[in-house]
């Protein structure tokens, strides 16, 4: 129930951590931001990595700004500091009411953004916000920096696009013109979701006004990796927003999934439970983006 | 071959420490072996019980799941700084009272955990103590006793704050 032994550096730029992961590639190295789910896989020995490049000495990775229409969040932002921020209450909060539900205060203190995403668990909540909200997340590499979209971003369990010698520096999130929700059911309070929804939807000025212009919806928990729940988004494009819209879109989306069962839910009841809490988000976000208007 | 160590400053307690360790030192392990403050409890090593609760320049963390060189140049503060010459701070006084204990295992965390949500909300509400300590496990208590013991102790810490006698 100790880390094994590892080789241990704390760099003060990026290039400098960027050039460790490569000189020390053959020990497998990994980058440690607030620890927050690496130091409990290394206690188990789930992970032995044979060298740490931790990022806390690094200047310019932690931060909030806007520029523009998008919200810009250095990857070692604390969580506690985005769930404070004013700024990212007002520029996407989604992020706020999705960063509230992760854990509890003592892990959002030490635990990063970019450390929730580069971890990229299946059930997290930030994934599956970068996802609806189309972010792009910025990786610095031996050649430079690239900027990767979250559709791209994560490709398995625990596995995203970064490349072994990649850090992951920022996140970019596009301000979303409407309304928003992050709902999701887990067993017990700031446990891992069983199933979450992040919802994004926009009304349209015009006419009536109460129809919907476009969708975004992506789920965690359900699928390998964070999943966008497209089939919905394009039946909510253009249609009234009402009860029966919503209950439709929620129950076609929930009926294309096939995620796996575990000891914590099952197939079945995975399912139900994205069609409840599609609705539900799907809900509350058309509420909000009347509100706005 | 002698393993490979960093040195580290810090302050615990208001006691400023410089020592050598192991990269793969956790700070409980650093607390409780290194510098003799076994107030800190070692419960489930993965970060989801909350006994090893500490504060880290203000902000509770759970040391279990942080490593000692992630401390360097920090402020922590543990349960042995709570009470001051020979006097039991409100909180520790109030769970005595209170009964906001019983086997005392999850108590370090709790109190540690206790004094930043007071330090961030001096009047909570029970509602709001109950959901703030949700992140540390107690098996004994139900949590009601130390609810109670930290809306009393919260009224204490306010009027020796204003200057009445608590």
């Amino acid at each position: 129930m100790k880390p094994p032994p590892f080789a241990y550096a704390a760099p003060d730029t990026v290039e400098e951590a960027v050039g460790l992961l490569t000189e020390h590639a053959d020990a497998e190295p990994r980058v440690l931001a607030g620890g927050q789910s690496l130091i409990p896989l290394m206690n188990f020995r789930l992970a032995k990595p044979g060298y740490l490049v931790d990022l806390r000495n690094v200047a310019g990775l932690s931060g909030i700004r806007r520029e523009g229409d998008v919200l810009v969040i250095g990857a070692m932002t604390r969580m506690a500091e985005v769930e404070r921020s004013p700024e990212v209450a007002v520029a996407a909060p989604l992020v706020t009411e999705a960063v509230g539900l992760v854990a509890h205060v003592p892990v959002r203190n030490s635990g990063t953004v970019g450390g929730s995403l580069a971890h990229a668990d299946p059930a997290a909540e930030l994934p599956a916000v970068a996802l609806a909200l189309d972010a792009d997340l910025v990786a610095a590499g031996p050649g430079g920096t690239r900027v990767i979209p979250a559709a791209a971003f994560f490709t398995g369990p625990y596995s995203t696009a970064l490349a072994a010698d990649e850090i992951l520096t920022e996140i970019r999130l596009p301000v979303w013109p409407g309304g928003h929700a992050f709902t999701e059911f887990s067993r017990v309070h700031a446990n891992f979701a069983v199933v979450a929804v992040a919802a994004l939807v926009e009304l349209d000025g015009d006419g009536d006004g109460d129809r919907i212009r476009r969708a975004a919806l992506a789920l965690a928990g359900v699928a390998p990796t964070p999943v966008r729940a497209t089939a919905a988004e394009r039946a909510l494009a253009g249609a009234p927003a009402d009860a029966a819209t919503i209950r439709a879109a929620a129950d076609a989306a929930a009926t294309s999934l096939s995620p796996a069962g575990d000891l914590h839910a099952s197939p079945e009841t995975r399912r139900g439970l994205a069609r409840t809490y599609l609705r539900r988000g799907i809900e509350l976000a058309v509420a909000r983006a009347r509100n706005e208007r | 071959m002698a393993p490979d160590t960093r040195t580290i400053s810090l302050t615990v307690n208001g006691q400023p420490h410089v020592a050598q360790v192991e990269p793969r030192r956790l700070l409980v392990d650093f607390l409780r072996e290194d510098l003799g403050l076994p107030g800190t409890h070692i419960g489930c090593e993965h970060g989801v019980c909350g006994t090893c609760t500490v504060l880290l320049n203000g902000a509770s963390i759970r040391s279990c799941i942080t490593l000692a060189v992630q401390a360097d140049g920090a402020s922590i503060d543990t349960v042995e700084g709570l009470a001051q010459g020979g006097e039991l701070h409100p909180l520790q006084d109030e769970f005595s009272e209170k009964q906001g204990l019983q086997c005392g295992f999850c108590t370090p965390g709790m109190l540690m955990r206790a004094r930043e949500i007071l330090a961030e909300n001096p009047d909570p509400s029970p509602g709001q103590v109950r959901e703030a300590i949700a992140s540390n496990l107690c098996r004994c208590t139900g949590y009601q006793f130390i609810t109670e013991a930290v809306i009393s102790a919260a009224a204490r810490m306010r009027a020796s704050k204003e200057g009445v006698a608590p």
